[in-house]
């Protein structure tokens, strides 16, 4: 399943430490890097190269919520659902986005383009509500600015009927 | 009952005030939860377990600190992660302590189900207690629980996580304690999941423990759930596992003529808290369809049904002819028979006449070993202070396959030194686990191994060395040498035995508590030799130096001192003069010697009766065949490789006209005249035999005779809520039936009578009120993890003698030469199929791998081999056999068999053995 890069990447990584199971979350982000998610069957490979038991691996792969163990779609979307966006209104704009993208938190939207997770705090709370796009920070949010931000990832005004 | 707390103020004490009451407790460095539990207070906890220490997870122990007598605030503190201090005062009944605990209830319980009446846990629930016990018993949380999927974890173990509360207790054990590596904690939050990555068995031998270990009804026994009965309504005794020579204490459970299951009975001095899932689950046996259940006589071909009476005479009337004719018959004894069993043979026969059933070479080990913890030179070891020593070597016996619960203390023992090292250097106590895990990381203390294959305790092992057999003696001999310079060097020694001998020699002397383990396990005498002169060597060099040796089978060390010989010899006697009566006592003998050599034993003589509980080779091939009763129906004594005599009781009495074989062969011995009257229980045989053999006297002291009485009356086995006690039998009768006697012990088979008192040995389950769980253990120690109130159960028989007298054995020759292109064939044991009576229970009998040979990568290069092909092994005059072939780490010039697994042909091992590639059908597949 893991292709060669990976296992070479994930071998090094495992020199860097004393103990290879250290590199641990890191081959996990490995493999979430070029497939979004993390599969079953790297979980049996992570540990065949690590010496761990699946468990083991398993274990760290489902404590971090950022490692991702089943498919998500192109965009990760992460709504910061902590106290101050909570207080600056972000109660509005997950409802907003859930309805732009017609998916509850944790859905995918069935094109495989947007999947919608809650965060907690995405260290912008001096500028809530504030939510991440692959990584990307966007703060300030109203539903009109989400709506644009949307658009720059390809999502169109009429994408919205059409996912009901 | 309690001894902790010494009523007057004593100097060195530490003080404390606990609700306003004072207390004295010897308790330096111990924690509060600690305190308060051995001292006998309730209070509440989750994440502590005895054995694995504190984490303060769980919330739960919390209680009152006050700074001083002025302080009426106080501050809520954790009790299991504060130590305690002189002058302490703490409160656990303040009204903010118990609502800080009835909270914790609270949220433990918001995703708990509420299904205890389902729950096989219900009644002996840790849970259940501490909700009581917290007062917070009414549930307000009313939306959806959260769910999780249960996984198929195999034959031993139930699963059901929605009942999990997150104390960690689970892997703490599993996977911190007992080396496992397939159970986590998975995810976050409140959706924590213990389990495996996918369903499959769990494969740590110790696995069954999570049964006890874990408060809830997640991991439940998947074997009790078969004929499920809640613990009050299960009859129980003090009893031991018959499964190794251990000699764990157990309370076995019994409800309608069934085992239903085996608990551990907690022994300070032997298995603590634990069990392993040969002692947990092999018990099945005792309830399996190959029960003899009547006594049988040879009509031609086949066994068929007699009467007691008419089987008995017959015996006793070819005994007395046989005596009549200076013939005397002659008894085979059985290491797995009780001292009881051996004697009472040995009595009919007479002691010429009495031989062990074991080969003579096996009988030789046993001999070795029993001449060396007689002559002590060392005091042997017992499983606590296994655990204690801080520096270890492990010469040739692979203790986690044939002494599971040593090796898991062994285990332990393994971090002891780099613990004690973390703790002075970082200030932490013994029992702040997390703390003292976190600083220990990856150091290994000096625990070494020399086997000839990878053991499963290499992984705590700071050296592991593969060696041939002559090679670990050597190992040893060298090791004793560099310790004490008078103790006799090998010669010829390697230049990398010799610096590992510098280096383990050096550990060892600088510890304060060395210990060495060997054992009968890879059958080489100068293995055994070596060992002793290493224990030797340290206690000479003023060292608190401790020895144990690993015996076969559970009662291999008792059965031996009864005997006159072994099987080799019982042959010739029985082929020098044909025609004799042999009667073999609780054997197969088939799976002591090779089957043509136990044909021909057997055919030799004139009558073979064999006394067993289950049918075997042995019975089968009989002329008369006498149904006994297993561990679970009758009372007797054993003798564990610690030297230790313990007792067994009765769990339920025996369906008849099964009974004990000791009075079977008292019976006989009565019938051929050989005897006026018959003992009329146990502690006669037990008087009997203790006059003849004073070394054995601790036997009688091993737990009270028949006639002891607690308040007047006998102790009872069932407990004060048993149901049903008027309707059990109505099926058959509506009256009321007495219940059974019982001639053995000072056990009742009732509920009436107080047990709480009674000496341990005759603790029948550990129950408290308020406390149905086995945690209510803690009420039967003096101190948590201390002894039993009372003390712990067993005499042990050898201590080294006052006067030094032994003296070093002189090392072995040199090893024989090798044979050209043959491998030195040695045994290689299994938690799971190498023990006979454990092999019958289904669970045991599916966790049990195929027969196989171990071979190093290169013997099977040279040989063409794979793993996964069949090999043709044979050894010199045997059938060739075809196994598996395994490629393990191993020196080369050795290969391992699995003796006792099926389809391992009986070898006197070690020996040289052939081995090629057996089937075409290997080849044409690559
Ligand atoms: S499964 Fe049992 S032992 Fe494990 S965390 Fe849950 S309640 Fe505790
Ligand atoms: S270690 Fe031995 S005595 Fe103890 S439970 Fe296991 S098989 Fe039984
Ligand atoms: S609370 Fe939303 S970014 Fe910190
Ligand atoms: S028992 Fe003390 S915090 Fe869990």
């Amino acid at each position: 399943m893991l292709s060669e890069r990976e296992k070479e990447r994930i071998t090094e990584e495992a020199l860097l430490h004393e103990y290879p199971r250290a590199a641990v979350s890191e081959a996990l982000l490995i493999v979430q890097e070029s497939r979004g998610w993390v599969p079953d069957e790297a979980i049996v490979e992570v540990a065949g190269l690590l010496g761990m038991s699946t468990e083991e691996v398993e274990a760290v792969a489902t404590f971090y919520e950022l490692i991702f163990r089943k498919p998500v779609g192109r965009h990760v979307i992460l709504v910061c659902d902590s106290v101050s966006c909570w207080i600056t209104g972000e109660e509005a704009i997950l409802s907003h986005l859930q309805r732009r993208l017609g998916i509850g938190l944790g859905g995918t939207t069935p094109d495989g383009e947007f999947t919608l997770l809650p965060a907690g705090c995405l260290g912008a709370c001096d500028a809530g509500p504030a939510m991440m796009i692959d990584g990307k920070l966007y703060d300030t949010l109203t539903p009109e600015r989400a709506d644009g931000i949307l658009a720059e990832y390809g999502m169109g005004a009429d994408a919205q009927t059409s996912h009901g | 009952m309690k001894t902790f707390t010494p009523a007057t103020a004593r100097a060195g004490a530490i003080h404390l005030t606990i609700d306003g009451r004072r207390y004295d407790v010897d308790a330096e460095g111990k924690n509060l939860l600690h305190v308060c539990l051995s001292l006998g207070l309730n209070l509440p906890y989750f994440c502590w377990h005895p054995a694995l220490h504190s984490v303060g997870a769980c919330r739960q122990c919390a209680v009152k600190l006050f700074k001083d007598e002025t302080d009426t605030k106080g501050r809520i503190i954790m009790s299991c992660m504060t130590p305690v201090t002189d002058g302490m005062r703490l409160s656990i009944e303040d009204p903010e302590a118990r609502m800080f605990r009835g909270q914790v209830t609270e949220w433990l319980m918001v995703n708990h189900p509420h299904d205890c009446p389902i729950c096989d846990e219900g009644g002996e629930c840790h849970l259940q207690d501490m909700v009581v016990m917290t007062g917070h018993a009414y549930r307000r949380y009313r939306f959806t629980k959260r769910t999780h999927r249960n996984q198929d974890l195999g034959p031993f173990i139930n699963h059901e996580m929605n009942r999990c509360i997150q104390c960690y207790r689970c892997i703490r054990f599993y996977r911190d304690y007992a080396g496992g590596t397939d159970l986590e904690a998975m995810g976050a939050h409140d959706d924590v999941y213990f389990g495996r990555q996918t369903d499959g068995t769990l494969e740590n031998e110790f696995s069954g423990n999570l049964v006890e270990v874990c408060p809830t009804g997640v991991f439940t026994d998947k074997t009790l759930k078969m004929h499920y009965a809640r613990k009050w309504d299960l009859q129980t005794a003090p009893s031991l596992c018959v499964h190794c020579a251990v000699g764990c204490n157990t309370i076995p459970g019994e409800r309608y003529g069934a085992l239903r299951r085996v608990r551990t009975r907690y022994n300070g001095e032997v298995n603590g808290y634990f069990l392993c899932d040969r002692g947990r689950y092999g018990y099945e046996f005792v309830n399996g369809g190959r029960r003899l259940r009547q006594p049988l006589v040879r009509t031609g071909d086949s066994l068929q049904p007699a009467a007691a009476a008419d089987a008995v005479s017959r015996v006793g009337a070819a005994v007395s002819r046989a005596t009549g004719s200076g013939a005397s018959a002659i008894g085979i004894g059985s290491p797995r028979a009780s001292l009881e069993t051996n004697y009472a043979l040995r009595s009919l026969v007479g002691p010429a006449n009495f031989y062990l059933g074991v080969s003579d070479r096996h009988l030789a080990i046993l001999r070795l070993m029993t001449r060396v913890l007689r002559e002590g030179p060392a005091p042997i070891a017992s499983v606590r202070h296994a655990a204690r020593s801080d520096a270890v070597l492990v010469l040739g016996e692979d203790v986690w396959n044939t002494a599971p619960i040593l090796a898991l203390n062994l285990r332990q023992a393994s971090s002891n030194a780099p613990a004690a090292a973390a703790m002075k250097q970082k200030k932490l106590n013994a029992w702040d686990d997390a703390a003292v895990r976190g600083a220990i990381r990856h150091e290994k203390g000096p625990f070494f191994i020399a086997s000839v294959e990878a053991t499963r305790l290499d992984e705590v092992a700071r050296e592991c060395h593969r060696l041939s057999p002559s090679d670990i003696a050597a190992l040893g001999f060298a090791t004793a040498h560099e310790i004490d310079a008078s103790a006799p060097a090998p010669a010829g020694l390697s230049e990398p035995i010799q610096a590992a001998a510098q280096r383990i020699a050096a550990a060892l002397k600088a510890a304060e508590h060395p210990l060495v383990v060997s054992g009968a396990g890879l059958a080489a005498p100068e293995v055994i030799q070596a060992a002793a002169n290493v224990a030797r060597a340290l206690k000479k060099a003023g060292r608190d130096a401790r020895i144990g040796l690993v015996f076969p089978e559970a009662n291999s060390f008792g059965a031996s001192l009864l005997a006159a010989g072994g099987l080799d010899d019982a042959g010739r006697v029985l082929a020098a003069h044909g025609g004799r009566v042999l009667l073999v006592a609780e054997n197969d003998l088939f799976r002591q010697m090779a089957p043509e050599s136990a044909r021909s034993l057997l055919a030799s003589a004139g009558h073979v009766v064999a006394v067993d509980h289950t049918t075997q080779a042995t019975t089968e091939a009989a002329e008369i065949v006498l149904p006994s009763c297993t561990y679970a129906e009758s009372s007797g004594s054993m003798v564990s490789s610690e030297g230790r005599a313990q007792r067994y009781f009765s769990v339920f009495p025996p369906l008849e006209p099964a009974q004990s074989a000791w009075r079977w062969f008292d019976e006989i011995a009565v019938r051929a005249g050989k005897k006026a009257a018959a003992w009329k229980g146990l502690d006669e045989v037990i008087r009997a035999m203790t006059q003849e053999f004073p070394e054995l006297r601790g036997v009688r002291d091993a737990a009270p005779g028949a006639d002891y009485r607690l308040n007047g009356s006998r102790v009872p086995r069932k407990s004060i809520r048993e149901s049903g006690r008027t309707a059990v039998t109505a099926n058959v009768s509506l009256h009321e039936p007495p219940p059974a006697r019982d001639p053995d012990s000072p056990l009742a088979y009732t509920m009436e009578g107080a047990s709480i008192g009674a000496p341990a040995s005759l603790n029948a389950r550990f129950w408290s009120p308020g406390w149905n769980s086995d945690q209510s253990v803690s009420k039967f120690q003096v101190e948590v993890s201390g002894q039993l109130i009372g003390g712990d159960p067993g005499v042990r028989l050898f201590e080294p003698p006052a006067q030094e007298a032994g003296m070093y054995f002189p090392p072995s020759p040199a090893d024989q030469p090798a044979r050209d292109g043959m491998l030195m064939l040695v045994p290689r044991y299994h938690v799971f199929g190498s023990e006979e009576l454990s092999s019958l229970a289904p669970g045991i009998a599916s966790r049990t791998s195929p027969s196989s040979i171990s071979l190093s990568r290169a013997e099977c290069e040279k040989r063409g081999l794979r793993e996964g092909d069949r090999a043709r092994v044979t050894v010199d005059g045997a059938e060739a056999t075809e196994m598996a072939v395994l490629i393990r780490e191993m020196p080369e010039g050795t290969a391992s068999i699995a003796p006792g697994v099926p389809g391992t042909p009986v070898l006197p091992l070690p020996a040289w053995a052939g081995v090629t590639l057996a089937s075409v059908a290997a080849e044409a597949e690559r």
